[in-house]
């Protein structure tokens, strides 16, 4: 499967990673490169085979019901760029 | 169990120009699992705590900070799932939903899109007595809430508060077997009900515990029977989508606004475009969600950060084993066993407290009366002085009181009203206030004959006329109740003046 820039425009918009528009044609070819190896993984036979989703045999770990954390919104916005009364303050997003 | 009988509503039919339209409607609802942490971390989930203060660094995103998943919640949406008669999945998935938006830190949601813990269920959405509409429930997934933006403390600023970041989110989806803006209301009150039963889910719609988003196309008469012949989606409409219904008012409202915006374009020639659309309630219409316009691609893929979930069957039977009663089965249980209309047991049963004191006040007492006292007299009487049950004023056993003091024949029903009135006001125990204050009625029937021969030889032109016409004679009833303050029994009074007429 190849990609073409526009697809990997779509992409960059997506994840909202900026792409000069020069380096868009480069960017589809190494995700073309990616997606061809996948595809050349995908010729391998897994009829019946579970996908593998950890490598040692593990039961998703589980917490009770109880408060235990939270409560220190100073050290939570202490990386925002800009905090007011609490909240963090973020260019206007209004529907 | 037991089960009642139940007929398909009609559909909702819309005339257009060009003939008549029926709706499809298929609703996605949000369900807040009534949990005291949070889904992913040990944050709290309290409404109205101090913005961000309900936040952990793994609801805030910061690097390196690893979800674990809050057993109850697993627990709750496996309630809810039995509750609604689904298949629950031993083995279920989480992945990772991916939008950039300021109130989502992750920039993922984590949802289960490809492995839902609940499968297939039902939902039995009462319309009127007799008549209910069978919905199909396709899955429920858990999930992640978002965050609050809020848009009206700055001009030029948005001001975001991670506190529901990560609360854990029941997402029941439904077939499109809701064909009107009122079944649809009503499905969402029978889920908000059965939750409530189960304690899974507060249901409070004002704090964004509940909310839906609606899915709404129309077709002609004929088509969804044919989806149904087939399992064919397309030949019903194209659907638009109404998010963040949270209230069961706006809910029919966008619904019957975007039917006849949808029925408008296409008897126009025109054709539907599948979005997603807001409703505005002030303009009581839908409009296009610009942020949405953009095809969403969500790049759904398996949450890397966890592992499947995968629950024991015996978990799950025993969860099932101590499921409470659920609404259809308490409400039948009240038809069968206490004599009840389906109507005033629909009532009884809309609530668990509600259905509970019902119970204590009918123990061994006549159900109708016990039913009847409940709704007409504490019901109305809550309801005016905007109370709850749980505040009532008035116990079940003072109204069983009561009740059996009607039984006796110690008051009249007028009276027990009065009686009621003192009890619910003053407090106290009825058949005490009943001797103390004088209000048993008189049964003697040398007193009551007393009370009609003075109402006789008082009014001998009244006596002609009832003679004459014995429709009257009520003239007579009403006053000797006035004679007797009302203490008099009514029966005995009936009796006593037409013998006394010679009717």
């Amino acid at each position: 499967m190849s990609i073409d820039t526009e697809t990997a425009r779509r992409v960059a918009k997506l994840a909202r990673i900026e792409v000069a528009e020069a380096d868009l044609p480069q960017l589809a070819g190494e995700l073309s490169n990616i997606l061809t190896f996948m595809e050349q993984l995908n010729e391998v036979d897994v009829e019946g085979v579970e996908p593998m989703t950890s490598v040692t045999p593990m039961r998703l770990k589980r917490r009770r019901d109880e408060v235990t954390d939270g409560g220190y919104p100073d050290k939570v916005l202490s990386n925002a760029p800009d905090a007011r009364e609490g909240f963090y303050a973020v260019p206007k997003v209004v529907e | 169990m037991l089960d009642l009988a139940y007929t398909d509503p009609a559909p909702k039919r819309i005339s257009g120009a060009t003939g008549d339209w029926e709706l499809v409607i298929g609703l996605e609802v949000h369900a807040q699992v009534a949990s005291k942490a949070k889904l992913f971390s040990g944050a709290s989930t309290r409404f109205g705590a101090e913005p961000n203060s309900n936040v952990a660094f793994v609801d805030a995103a910061m690097p390196g900070m690893l979800p674990v998943i809050n057993e109850f919640c697993i627990e709750q949406a496996v309630r809810t799932g039995l509750g609604l008669k689904a298949a629950i999945n031993l083995r279920s998935a989480f992945d990772r939903k991916n939008y950039f938006y300021p109130d989502l830190p992750q920039g993922y949601q984590i949802s289960q899109l490809y492995h839902p813990l609940v499968g297939e269920g039902e939902v039995l959405v009462d319309m009127e007595p007799g008549v209910a509409r069978r919905v199909r429930i396709e899955r429920i997934h858990v999930e992640q809430d978002a965050g609050k933006s809020i848009h009206d403390m700055d001009p030029n600023m948005s001001f975001v508060d991670l506190n529901r970041t990560g609360v854990a989110l029941m997402e029941i989806v439904s077939r499109p077997d809701i064909r009107g803006p009122e079944e649809a209301a009503a499905y969402v009150v029978k889920l908000r009900q059965i939750m409530r039963y189960l304690g899974t889910c507060d249901g409070n719609m004002q704090n964004g515990n509940l909310r839906a988003d609606v899915n709404v196309s129309v077709c002609r008469p004929g088509d969804y029977e044919r989806y149904q012949a087939t399992g064919d989606h397309s030949v019903l409409g194209t659907r638009c989508e109404i998010k963040n219904m949270n209230s069961m008012r706006f809910i029919q409202q966008a619904i019957e606004y975007e039917a006849r915006r949808q029925i408008a374009i296409l008897e126009d020639d025109g054709s539907v475009d599948q979005e997603t659309r807001l409703f505005d309630p002030d303009r009581g219409e839908t409009r296009t969600m610009r942020s949405k316009e953009e095809a969403h691609d969500y790049r759904y893929f398996p949450c890397p950060d966890l592992l499947p979930l995968e629950i024991e069957q015996d978990w799950v039977d025993a969860i099932r084993d101590n499921l409470p009663e659920l609404p259809d089965a308490k409400k039948a249980r009240f038809v069968l066993e206490f004599g009840l209309s389906e109507y005033d047991a629909s009532v009884l049963t809309a609530d668990v407290e509600s259905a509970a004191f019902f119970e204590q006040v009918a123990e061994g007492r006549d159900g109708k009366m016990a039913a009847n006292w409940v709704i007409n007299e504490l019901f109305g009487r809550l309801k005016k002085d905007d109370l709850d049950i749980t505040a009532s004023p008035v116990s079940p056993a003072q109204i069983g009181g009561i009740v059996d003091l009607i039984g006796k024949g110690d008051i009249s029903g007028k009276i027990a009203k009065g009686l009621f009135e003192i009890v619910y006001t003053e407090g106290g125990e009825p058949a005490q206030i009943v001797e103390a204050r004088g209000m048993r009625q008189v049964t003697d029937t040398g007193a009551i004959e007393a009370a009609v021969d003075a109402v006789i030889a008082a009014n001998p032109a009244q006596v002609e006329k009832a003679q004459a016409n014995p429709k009257l004679a009520g003239w007579f009833v009403g006053q000797v109740m006035k004679a007797t303050g009302g203490k008099a029994n009514p029966k005995a009074v009936n009796e006593i003046v037409s013998a006394r007429l010679g009717l």
